[in-house]
């Protein structure tokens, strides 16, 4: 059970905040598994609120922007996805991509999760550059779903540190008042 | 050359918006514990980076506009 105790620096006197972090590594998961899990399972719920309604918006929102096709794993030669290691940090909602990516390797039919089937690796076999088809989108839709993705991911990286930490909370000066000018330096004679 | 970019691309740059909503009330989440200082922090994050984003674009656009 860790606690940490955090203050309010905006309205002098501070308040001291009690909070429970419970088991911060399970937090942590959970928090990584489903953004704002990990809050919710700390009793943080308006965090945890805030955290999934942001992070699980912007990631669905740029799934639909690209069209469920940004969201894919692939390290093949010609097509190596590095864009998935930021969004895998949303947790559950990309996890798909993974077992699809194994089923195209595999040769197997993709998973029915959505018609057409969603966050299947784009078919690069002989002539076939379907990523490239992809890209030509004068709308940027591919682009900008995929960074919308990344985003998400990349934010829930900084919620699970607060799930795992505690968050970082700004430390105002203090009131000019209550600061005291350091005393001078006794002067000593010279040496003779 | 105006016409062009605010004309044509302008509609692109509203994408920003919920972006910059979303990064701001996530990023000052992970700063304070209350909901008051979240929201105030995250006004002030939003706006120093609609600030940022404004003069990137400024500096890209006369940029073009030059070369």
């Amino acid at each position: 059970m860790a606690s940490t105790n955090v203050s309010k620096p905006e309205t002098p006197p501070r308040e001291e905040i009690a909070i429970n972090l419970r088991d911060p590594y399970l937090a942590a998961f959970l928090a990584w598994l489903i953004p704002g899990a990990g809050h919710l399972y700390q009793r943080r719920f308006g965090k945890g609120g805030l955290f999934m309604i942001c992070i699980l918006s912007t990631f669905f929102y740029g799934l639909f922007l690209g069209g469920g096709k940004v969201v894919y794993a692939s390290m093949r030669e010609n097509d190596q996805r590095l864009a998935y290691f930021c969004q895998i940090g949303v947790g559950l909602p990309a996890l798909p991509a993974l077992v699809q990516a194994y089923r195209a390797k595999n040769n197997l039919s993709p998973l029915p999760l959505l018609d057409p089937p969603i966050m299947v690796p784009p078919k690069m076999a002989g002539n076939q550059d379907e990523l490239a088809e992809w890209n030509r989108d004068p709308n940027l839709k591919f682009d900008l779903g995929t960074l919308f993705t990344m985003v998400a991911g990349l934010l829930n990286v900084l919620a699970i540190f607060d799930a795992f930490g505690g968050p970082v909370y700004l430390v105002e000066a203090e009131p000019a008042a209550a600061t005291t000018p350091p005393k001078p330096a006794p002067k000593t004679p010279p040496p003779s | 050359m105006m016409a062009i970019l605010f004309g044509v691309h302008i509609a692109q740059l509203w994408y920003s918006l919920p972006l910059l909503v979303s990064v701001s009330l996530v990023y000052a989440a992970t700063r304070h514990e209350l909901m008051g200082p979240i929201l105030q922090h995250a006004i002030r994050f939003a706006i120093s980076i609609g600030l940022f984003l404004s003069v990137i674009l400024g500096i890209l656009f006369l940029m073009s506009w030059i070369l």
